[in-house]
């Protein structure tokens, strides 16, 4: 493996698994006594974030911290980005200071793959989300989650059914989470208005339907996204009520699915909108498990990419 | 490349040491076998059957200390493998580590750290197999197999039927 996580087609498929058992037996350690481990000891990791975030920064914090490092938030707001320092300027400093890995997120796509090619820094880059492109570490930690609710596809994801409902045009979550559960083997049916599905998506490896209802029957996972009102720039639909209406997990539609289909969403929740209270409430939704499972994958990533040999010393060490 | 021991030879020194740790503990009421993965767990197992079979079989676990190395930039990324905390715990207990091969100490001194995270035993004694020499800190074995004096250059390679084809512990040559 590279020495980042840019995208999720930087992880072969026995990569993804891989990071998906260290994660399994990262949850057995951390469910006994040892909550924290000395793996990453003097190591700095930091957090750098332009666009807000709660759980997802936390989950990273939570993570390199429960390995020892040390971990540097750095949130734009507050900092010198304010006072117009560019991100070249802003990775230099990190230099500097000795990261030994950058946790970027960032509101333009690509902004993680800047980082990680223009040799400002020789730190690992972790993509936590950069603009509408890919969100690498929300997709492995769904993978993680749906794994552990169906053990039957434990190694490979072949015959698993799993919907993507919702503003699959401005959302990483949905990209990552395409090229990982594709790649995994799972069938993946995009369901959203025409006008929130992504110029090209024809030639992504899933389905795409327009209606909700037909789908929710017989499927293995529902995964609602966030509508990114923020990122809207012009109308995709013409209500908030006609939206929910027609691709909102309301309550008549949660009593279509299955008795083992789960819920999932990678949060913040609009409750009413894409998703009713009570689906996000009941027994099918897996929501606050996504969160749990974020640290150990995060863990597990952060393990992968710093506890082992640096890799641009490899060459060096093996004489 | 030599054989050292065959699987009679592995038999009857696990059935010693099993005889040694009950001796040593004056029975098993308060001992619990801790394996180190790989080779090591299989070989608790096999402790706690033989043990069995003498007084009865005592609480079984194993440790990985992956986590814990001091050697894990040295070498590229390992996959983690599986602990499992025994029955009632290490707190108070006899606790045995047991591996396959003691080199360096260094995965005892990792593991002595992990144990230190899960709890306070009573006391801890060390099993191994095999015993190869060329220790880079101060620690020993309680309970050996078998003493190879072995070069620094040479590898040992233990197989055991759970996951190899045969029971053996053999030298392998310089590489």
């Amino acid at each position: 493996m590279q020495s980042h996580l840019l995208s999720i087609s930087d992880l072969s498929k026995e990569e993804a698994f891989q990071i998906l058992d260290t994660a399994e037996e990262l949850r057995k350690i951390s469910d006994g006594p040892m909550k924290k481990l000395p793996t990453l000891r003097g190591r700095t990791v930091v957090n750098l974030f332009y666009e807000d975030s709660t759980r997802t920064r936390i989950s990273f914090e939570s993570a390199a911290k429960r390995l020892s490092a040390d971990v540097i938030n750095f949130s734009a707001k507050g900092s010198s980005v304010s006072k117009g320092e560019s991100l070249k300027d802003t990775a230099q400093t990190l230099q500097a200071i000795g990261a030994d890995a950058v946790i970027i997120r960032h509101g333009a796509s690509g902004a993680a793959q800047r980082l990680a090619d223009s040799g400002w820094i020789s730190a690992s880059v972790i993509n936590a989300g950069d603009g509408t492109h890919e969100h690498p570490t929300q997709a492995l930690l769904d993978a993680f989650t749906i794994r552990s609710h169906f053990p039957d596809f434990a190694a490979d994801f072949t015959g698993l059914r799993v919907a993507i409902v919702g503003d699959i045009l401005h959302s990483r979550v949905a990209r990552s989470n395409v090229l990982l559960l594709a790649k995994m083997g799972a069938s993946v049916t995009l369901v959203a208005p025409p006008t929130l599905v992504p110029v090209g998506a024809e030639k992504w490896p899933v389905k795409i339907s327009y209606d909700l209802d037909s789908i929710l029957p017989d499927i293995d996972v529902v995964m609602m996204l966030r509508v990114q009102q923020e990122r809207m720039t012009n109308f995709f639909f013409p209500s908030a009520r006609e939206y929910s209406r027609a691709f909102g997990l309301t309550n008549s539609r949660l009593a279509l699915l299955q008795p083992k289909t789960i819920v999932m969403h990678p949060g913040p929740m609009n409750r009413g909108l894409e998703i009713s209270a009570e689906s996000a409430d009941s027994t099918k939704s897996v929501v606050l498990e996504q969160v749990a499972n974020g640290v150990l994958v995060r863990m597990a990533v952060l393990y992968t990419l710093l506890g082992g040999l640096p890799l641009n010393a490899g060459t060096e060490r093996k004489s | 490349m030599s054989i050292v021991l065959d699987s009679d030879d592995i038999a009857r020194a696990l059935k010693r040491i099993s005889h040694e740790i009950i001796e040593r503990n004056h029975g098993l009421t308060g001992v619990t076998l801790l394996g180190i993965p790989t080779r090591g767990a299989y070989l608790a197992q096999r402790l706690a059957k033989i043990m069995a079979e003498i007084e009865f079989a005592p609480p079984v676990g194993t440790l990985d200390i992956t986590l814990h190395r001091d050697d894990l930039r040295l070498r590229p990324p390992r996959p983690l493998l599986t602990t499992v905390l025994p029955e009632g715990g290490i707190e108070g207990r006899d606790v045995v580590l047991i591996d396959d091969v003691l080199f360096s100490g260094r995965t005892i001194r990792a593991a002595l750290d992990a144990l230190g995270e899960i709890g306070r035993p009573k006391s801890v004694q060390l099993a191994v197999l095999v015993d190869r020499g060329h220790r880079q800190l101060p620690i020993r074995a309680d309970y050996v197999g078998k003493n190879i004096p072995t070069s620094a250059l040479e590898s040992v390679q233990v197989s055991l039927t759970e996951i190899d084809k045969l029971d053996q512990v053999e030298i392998l040559g310089e590489r």
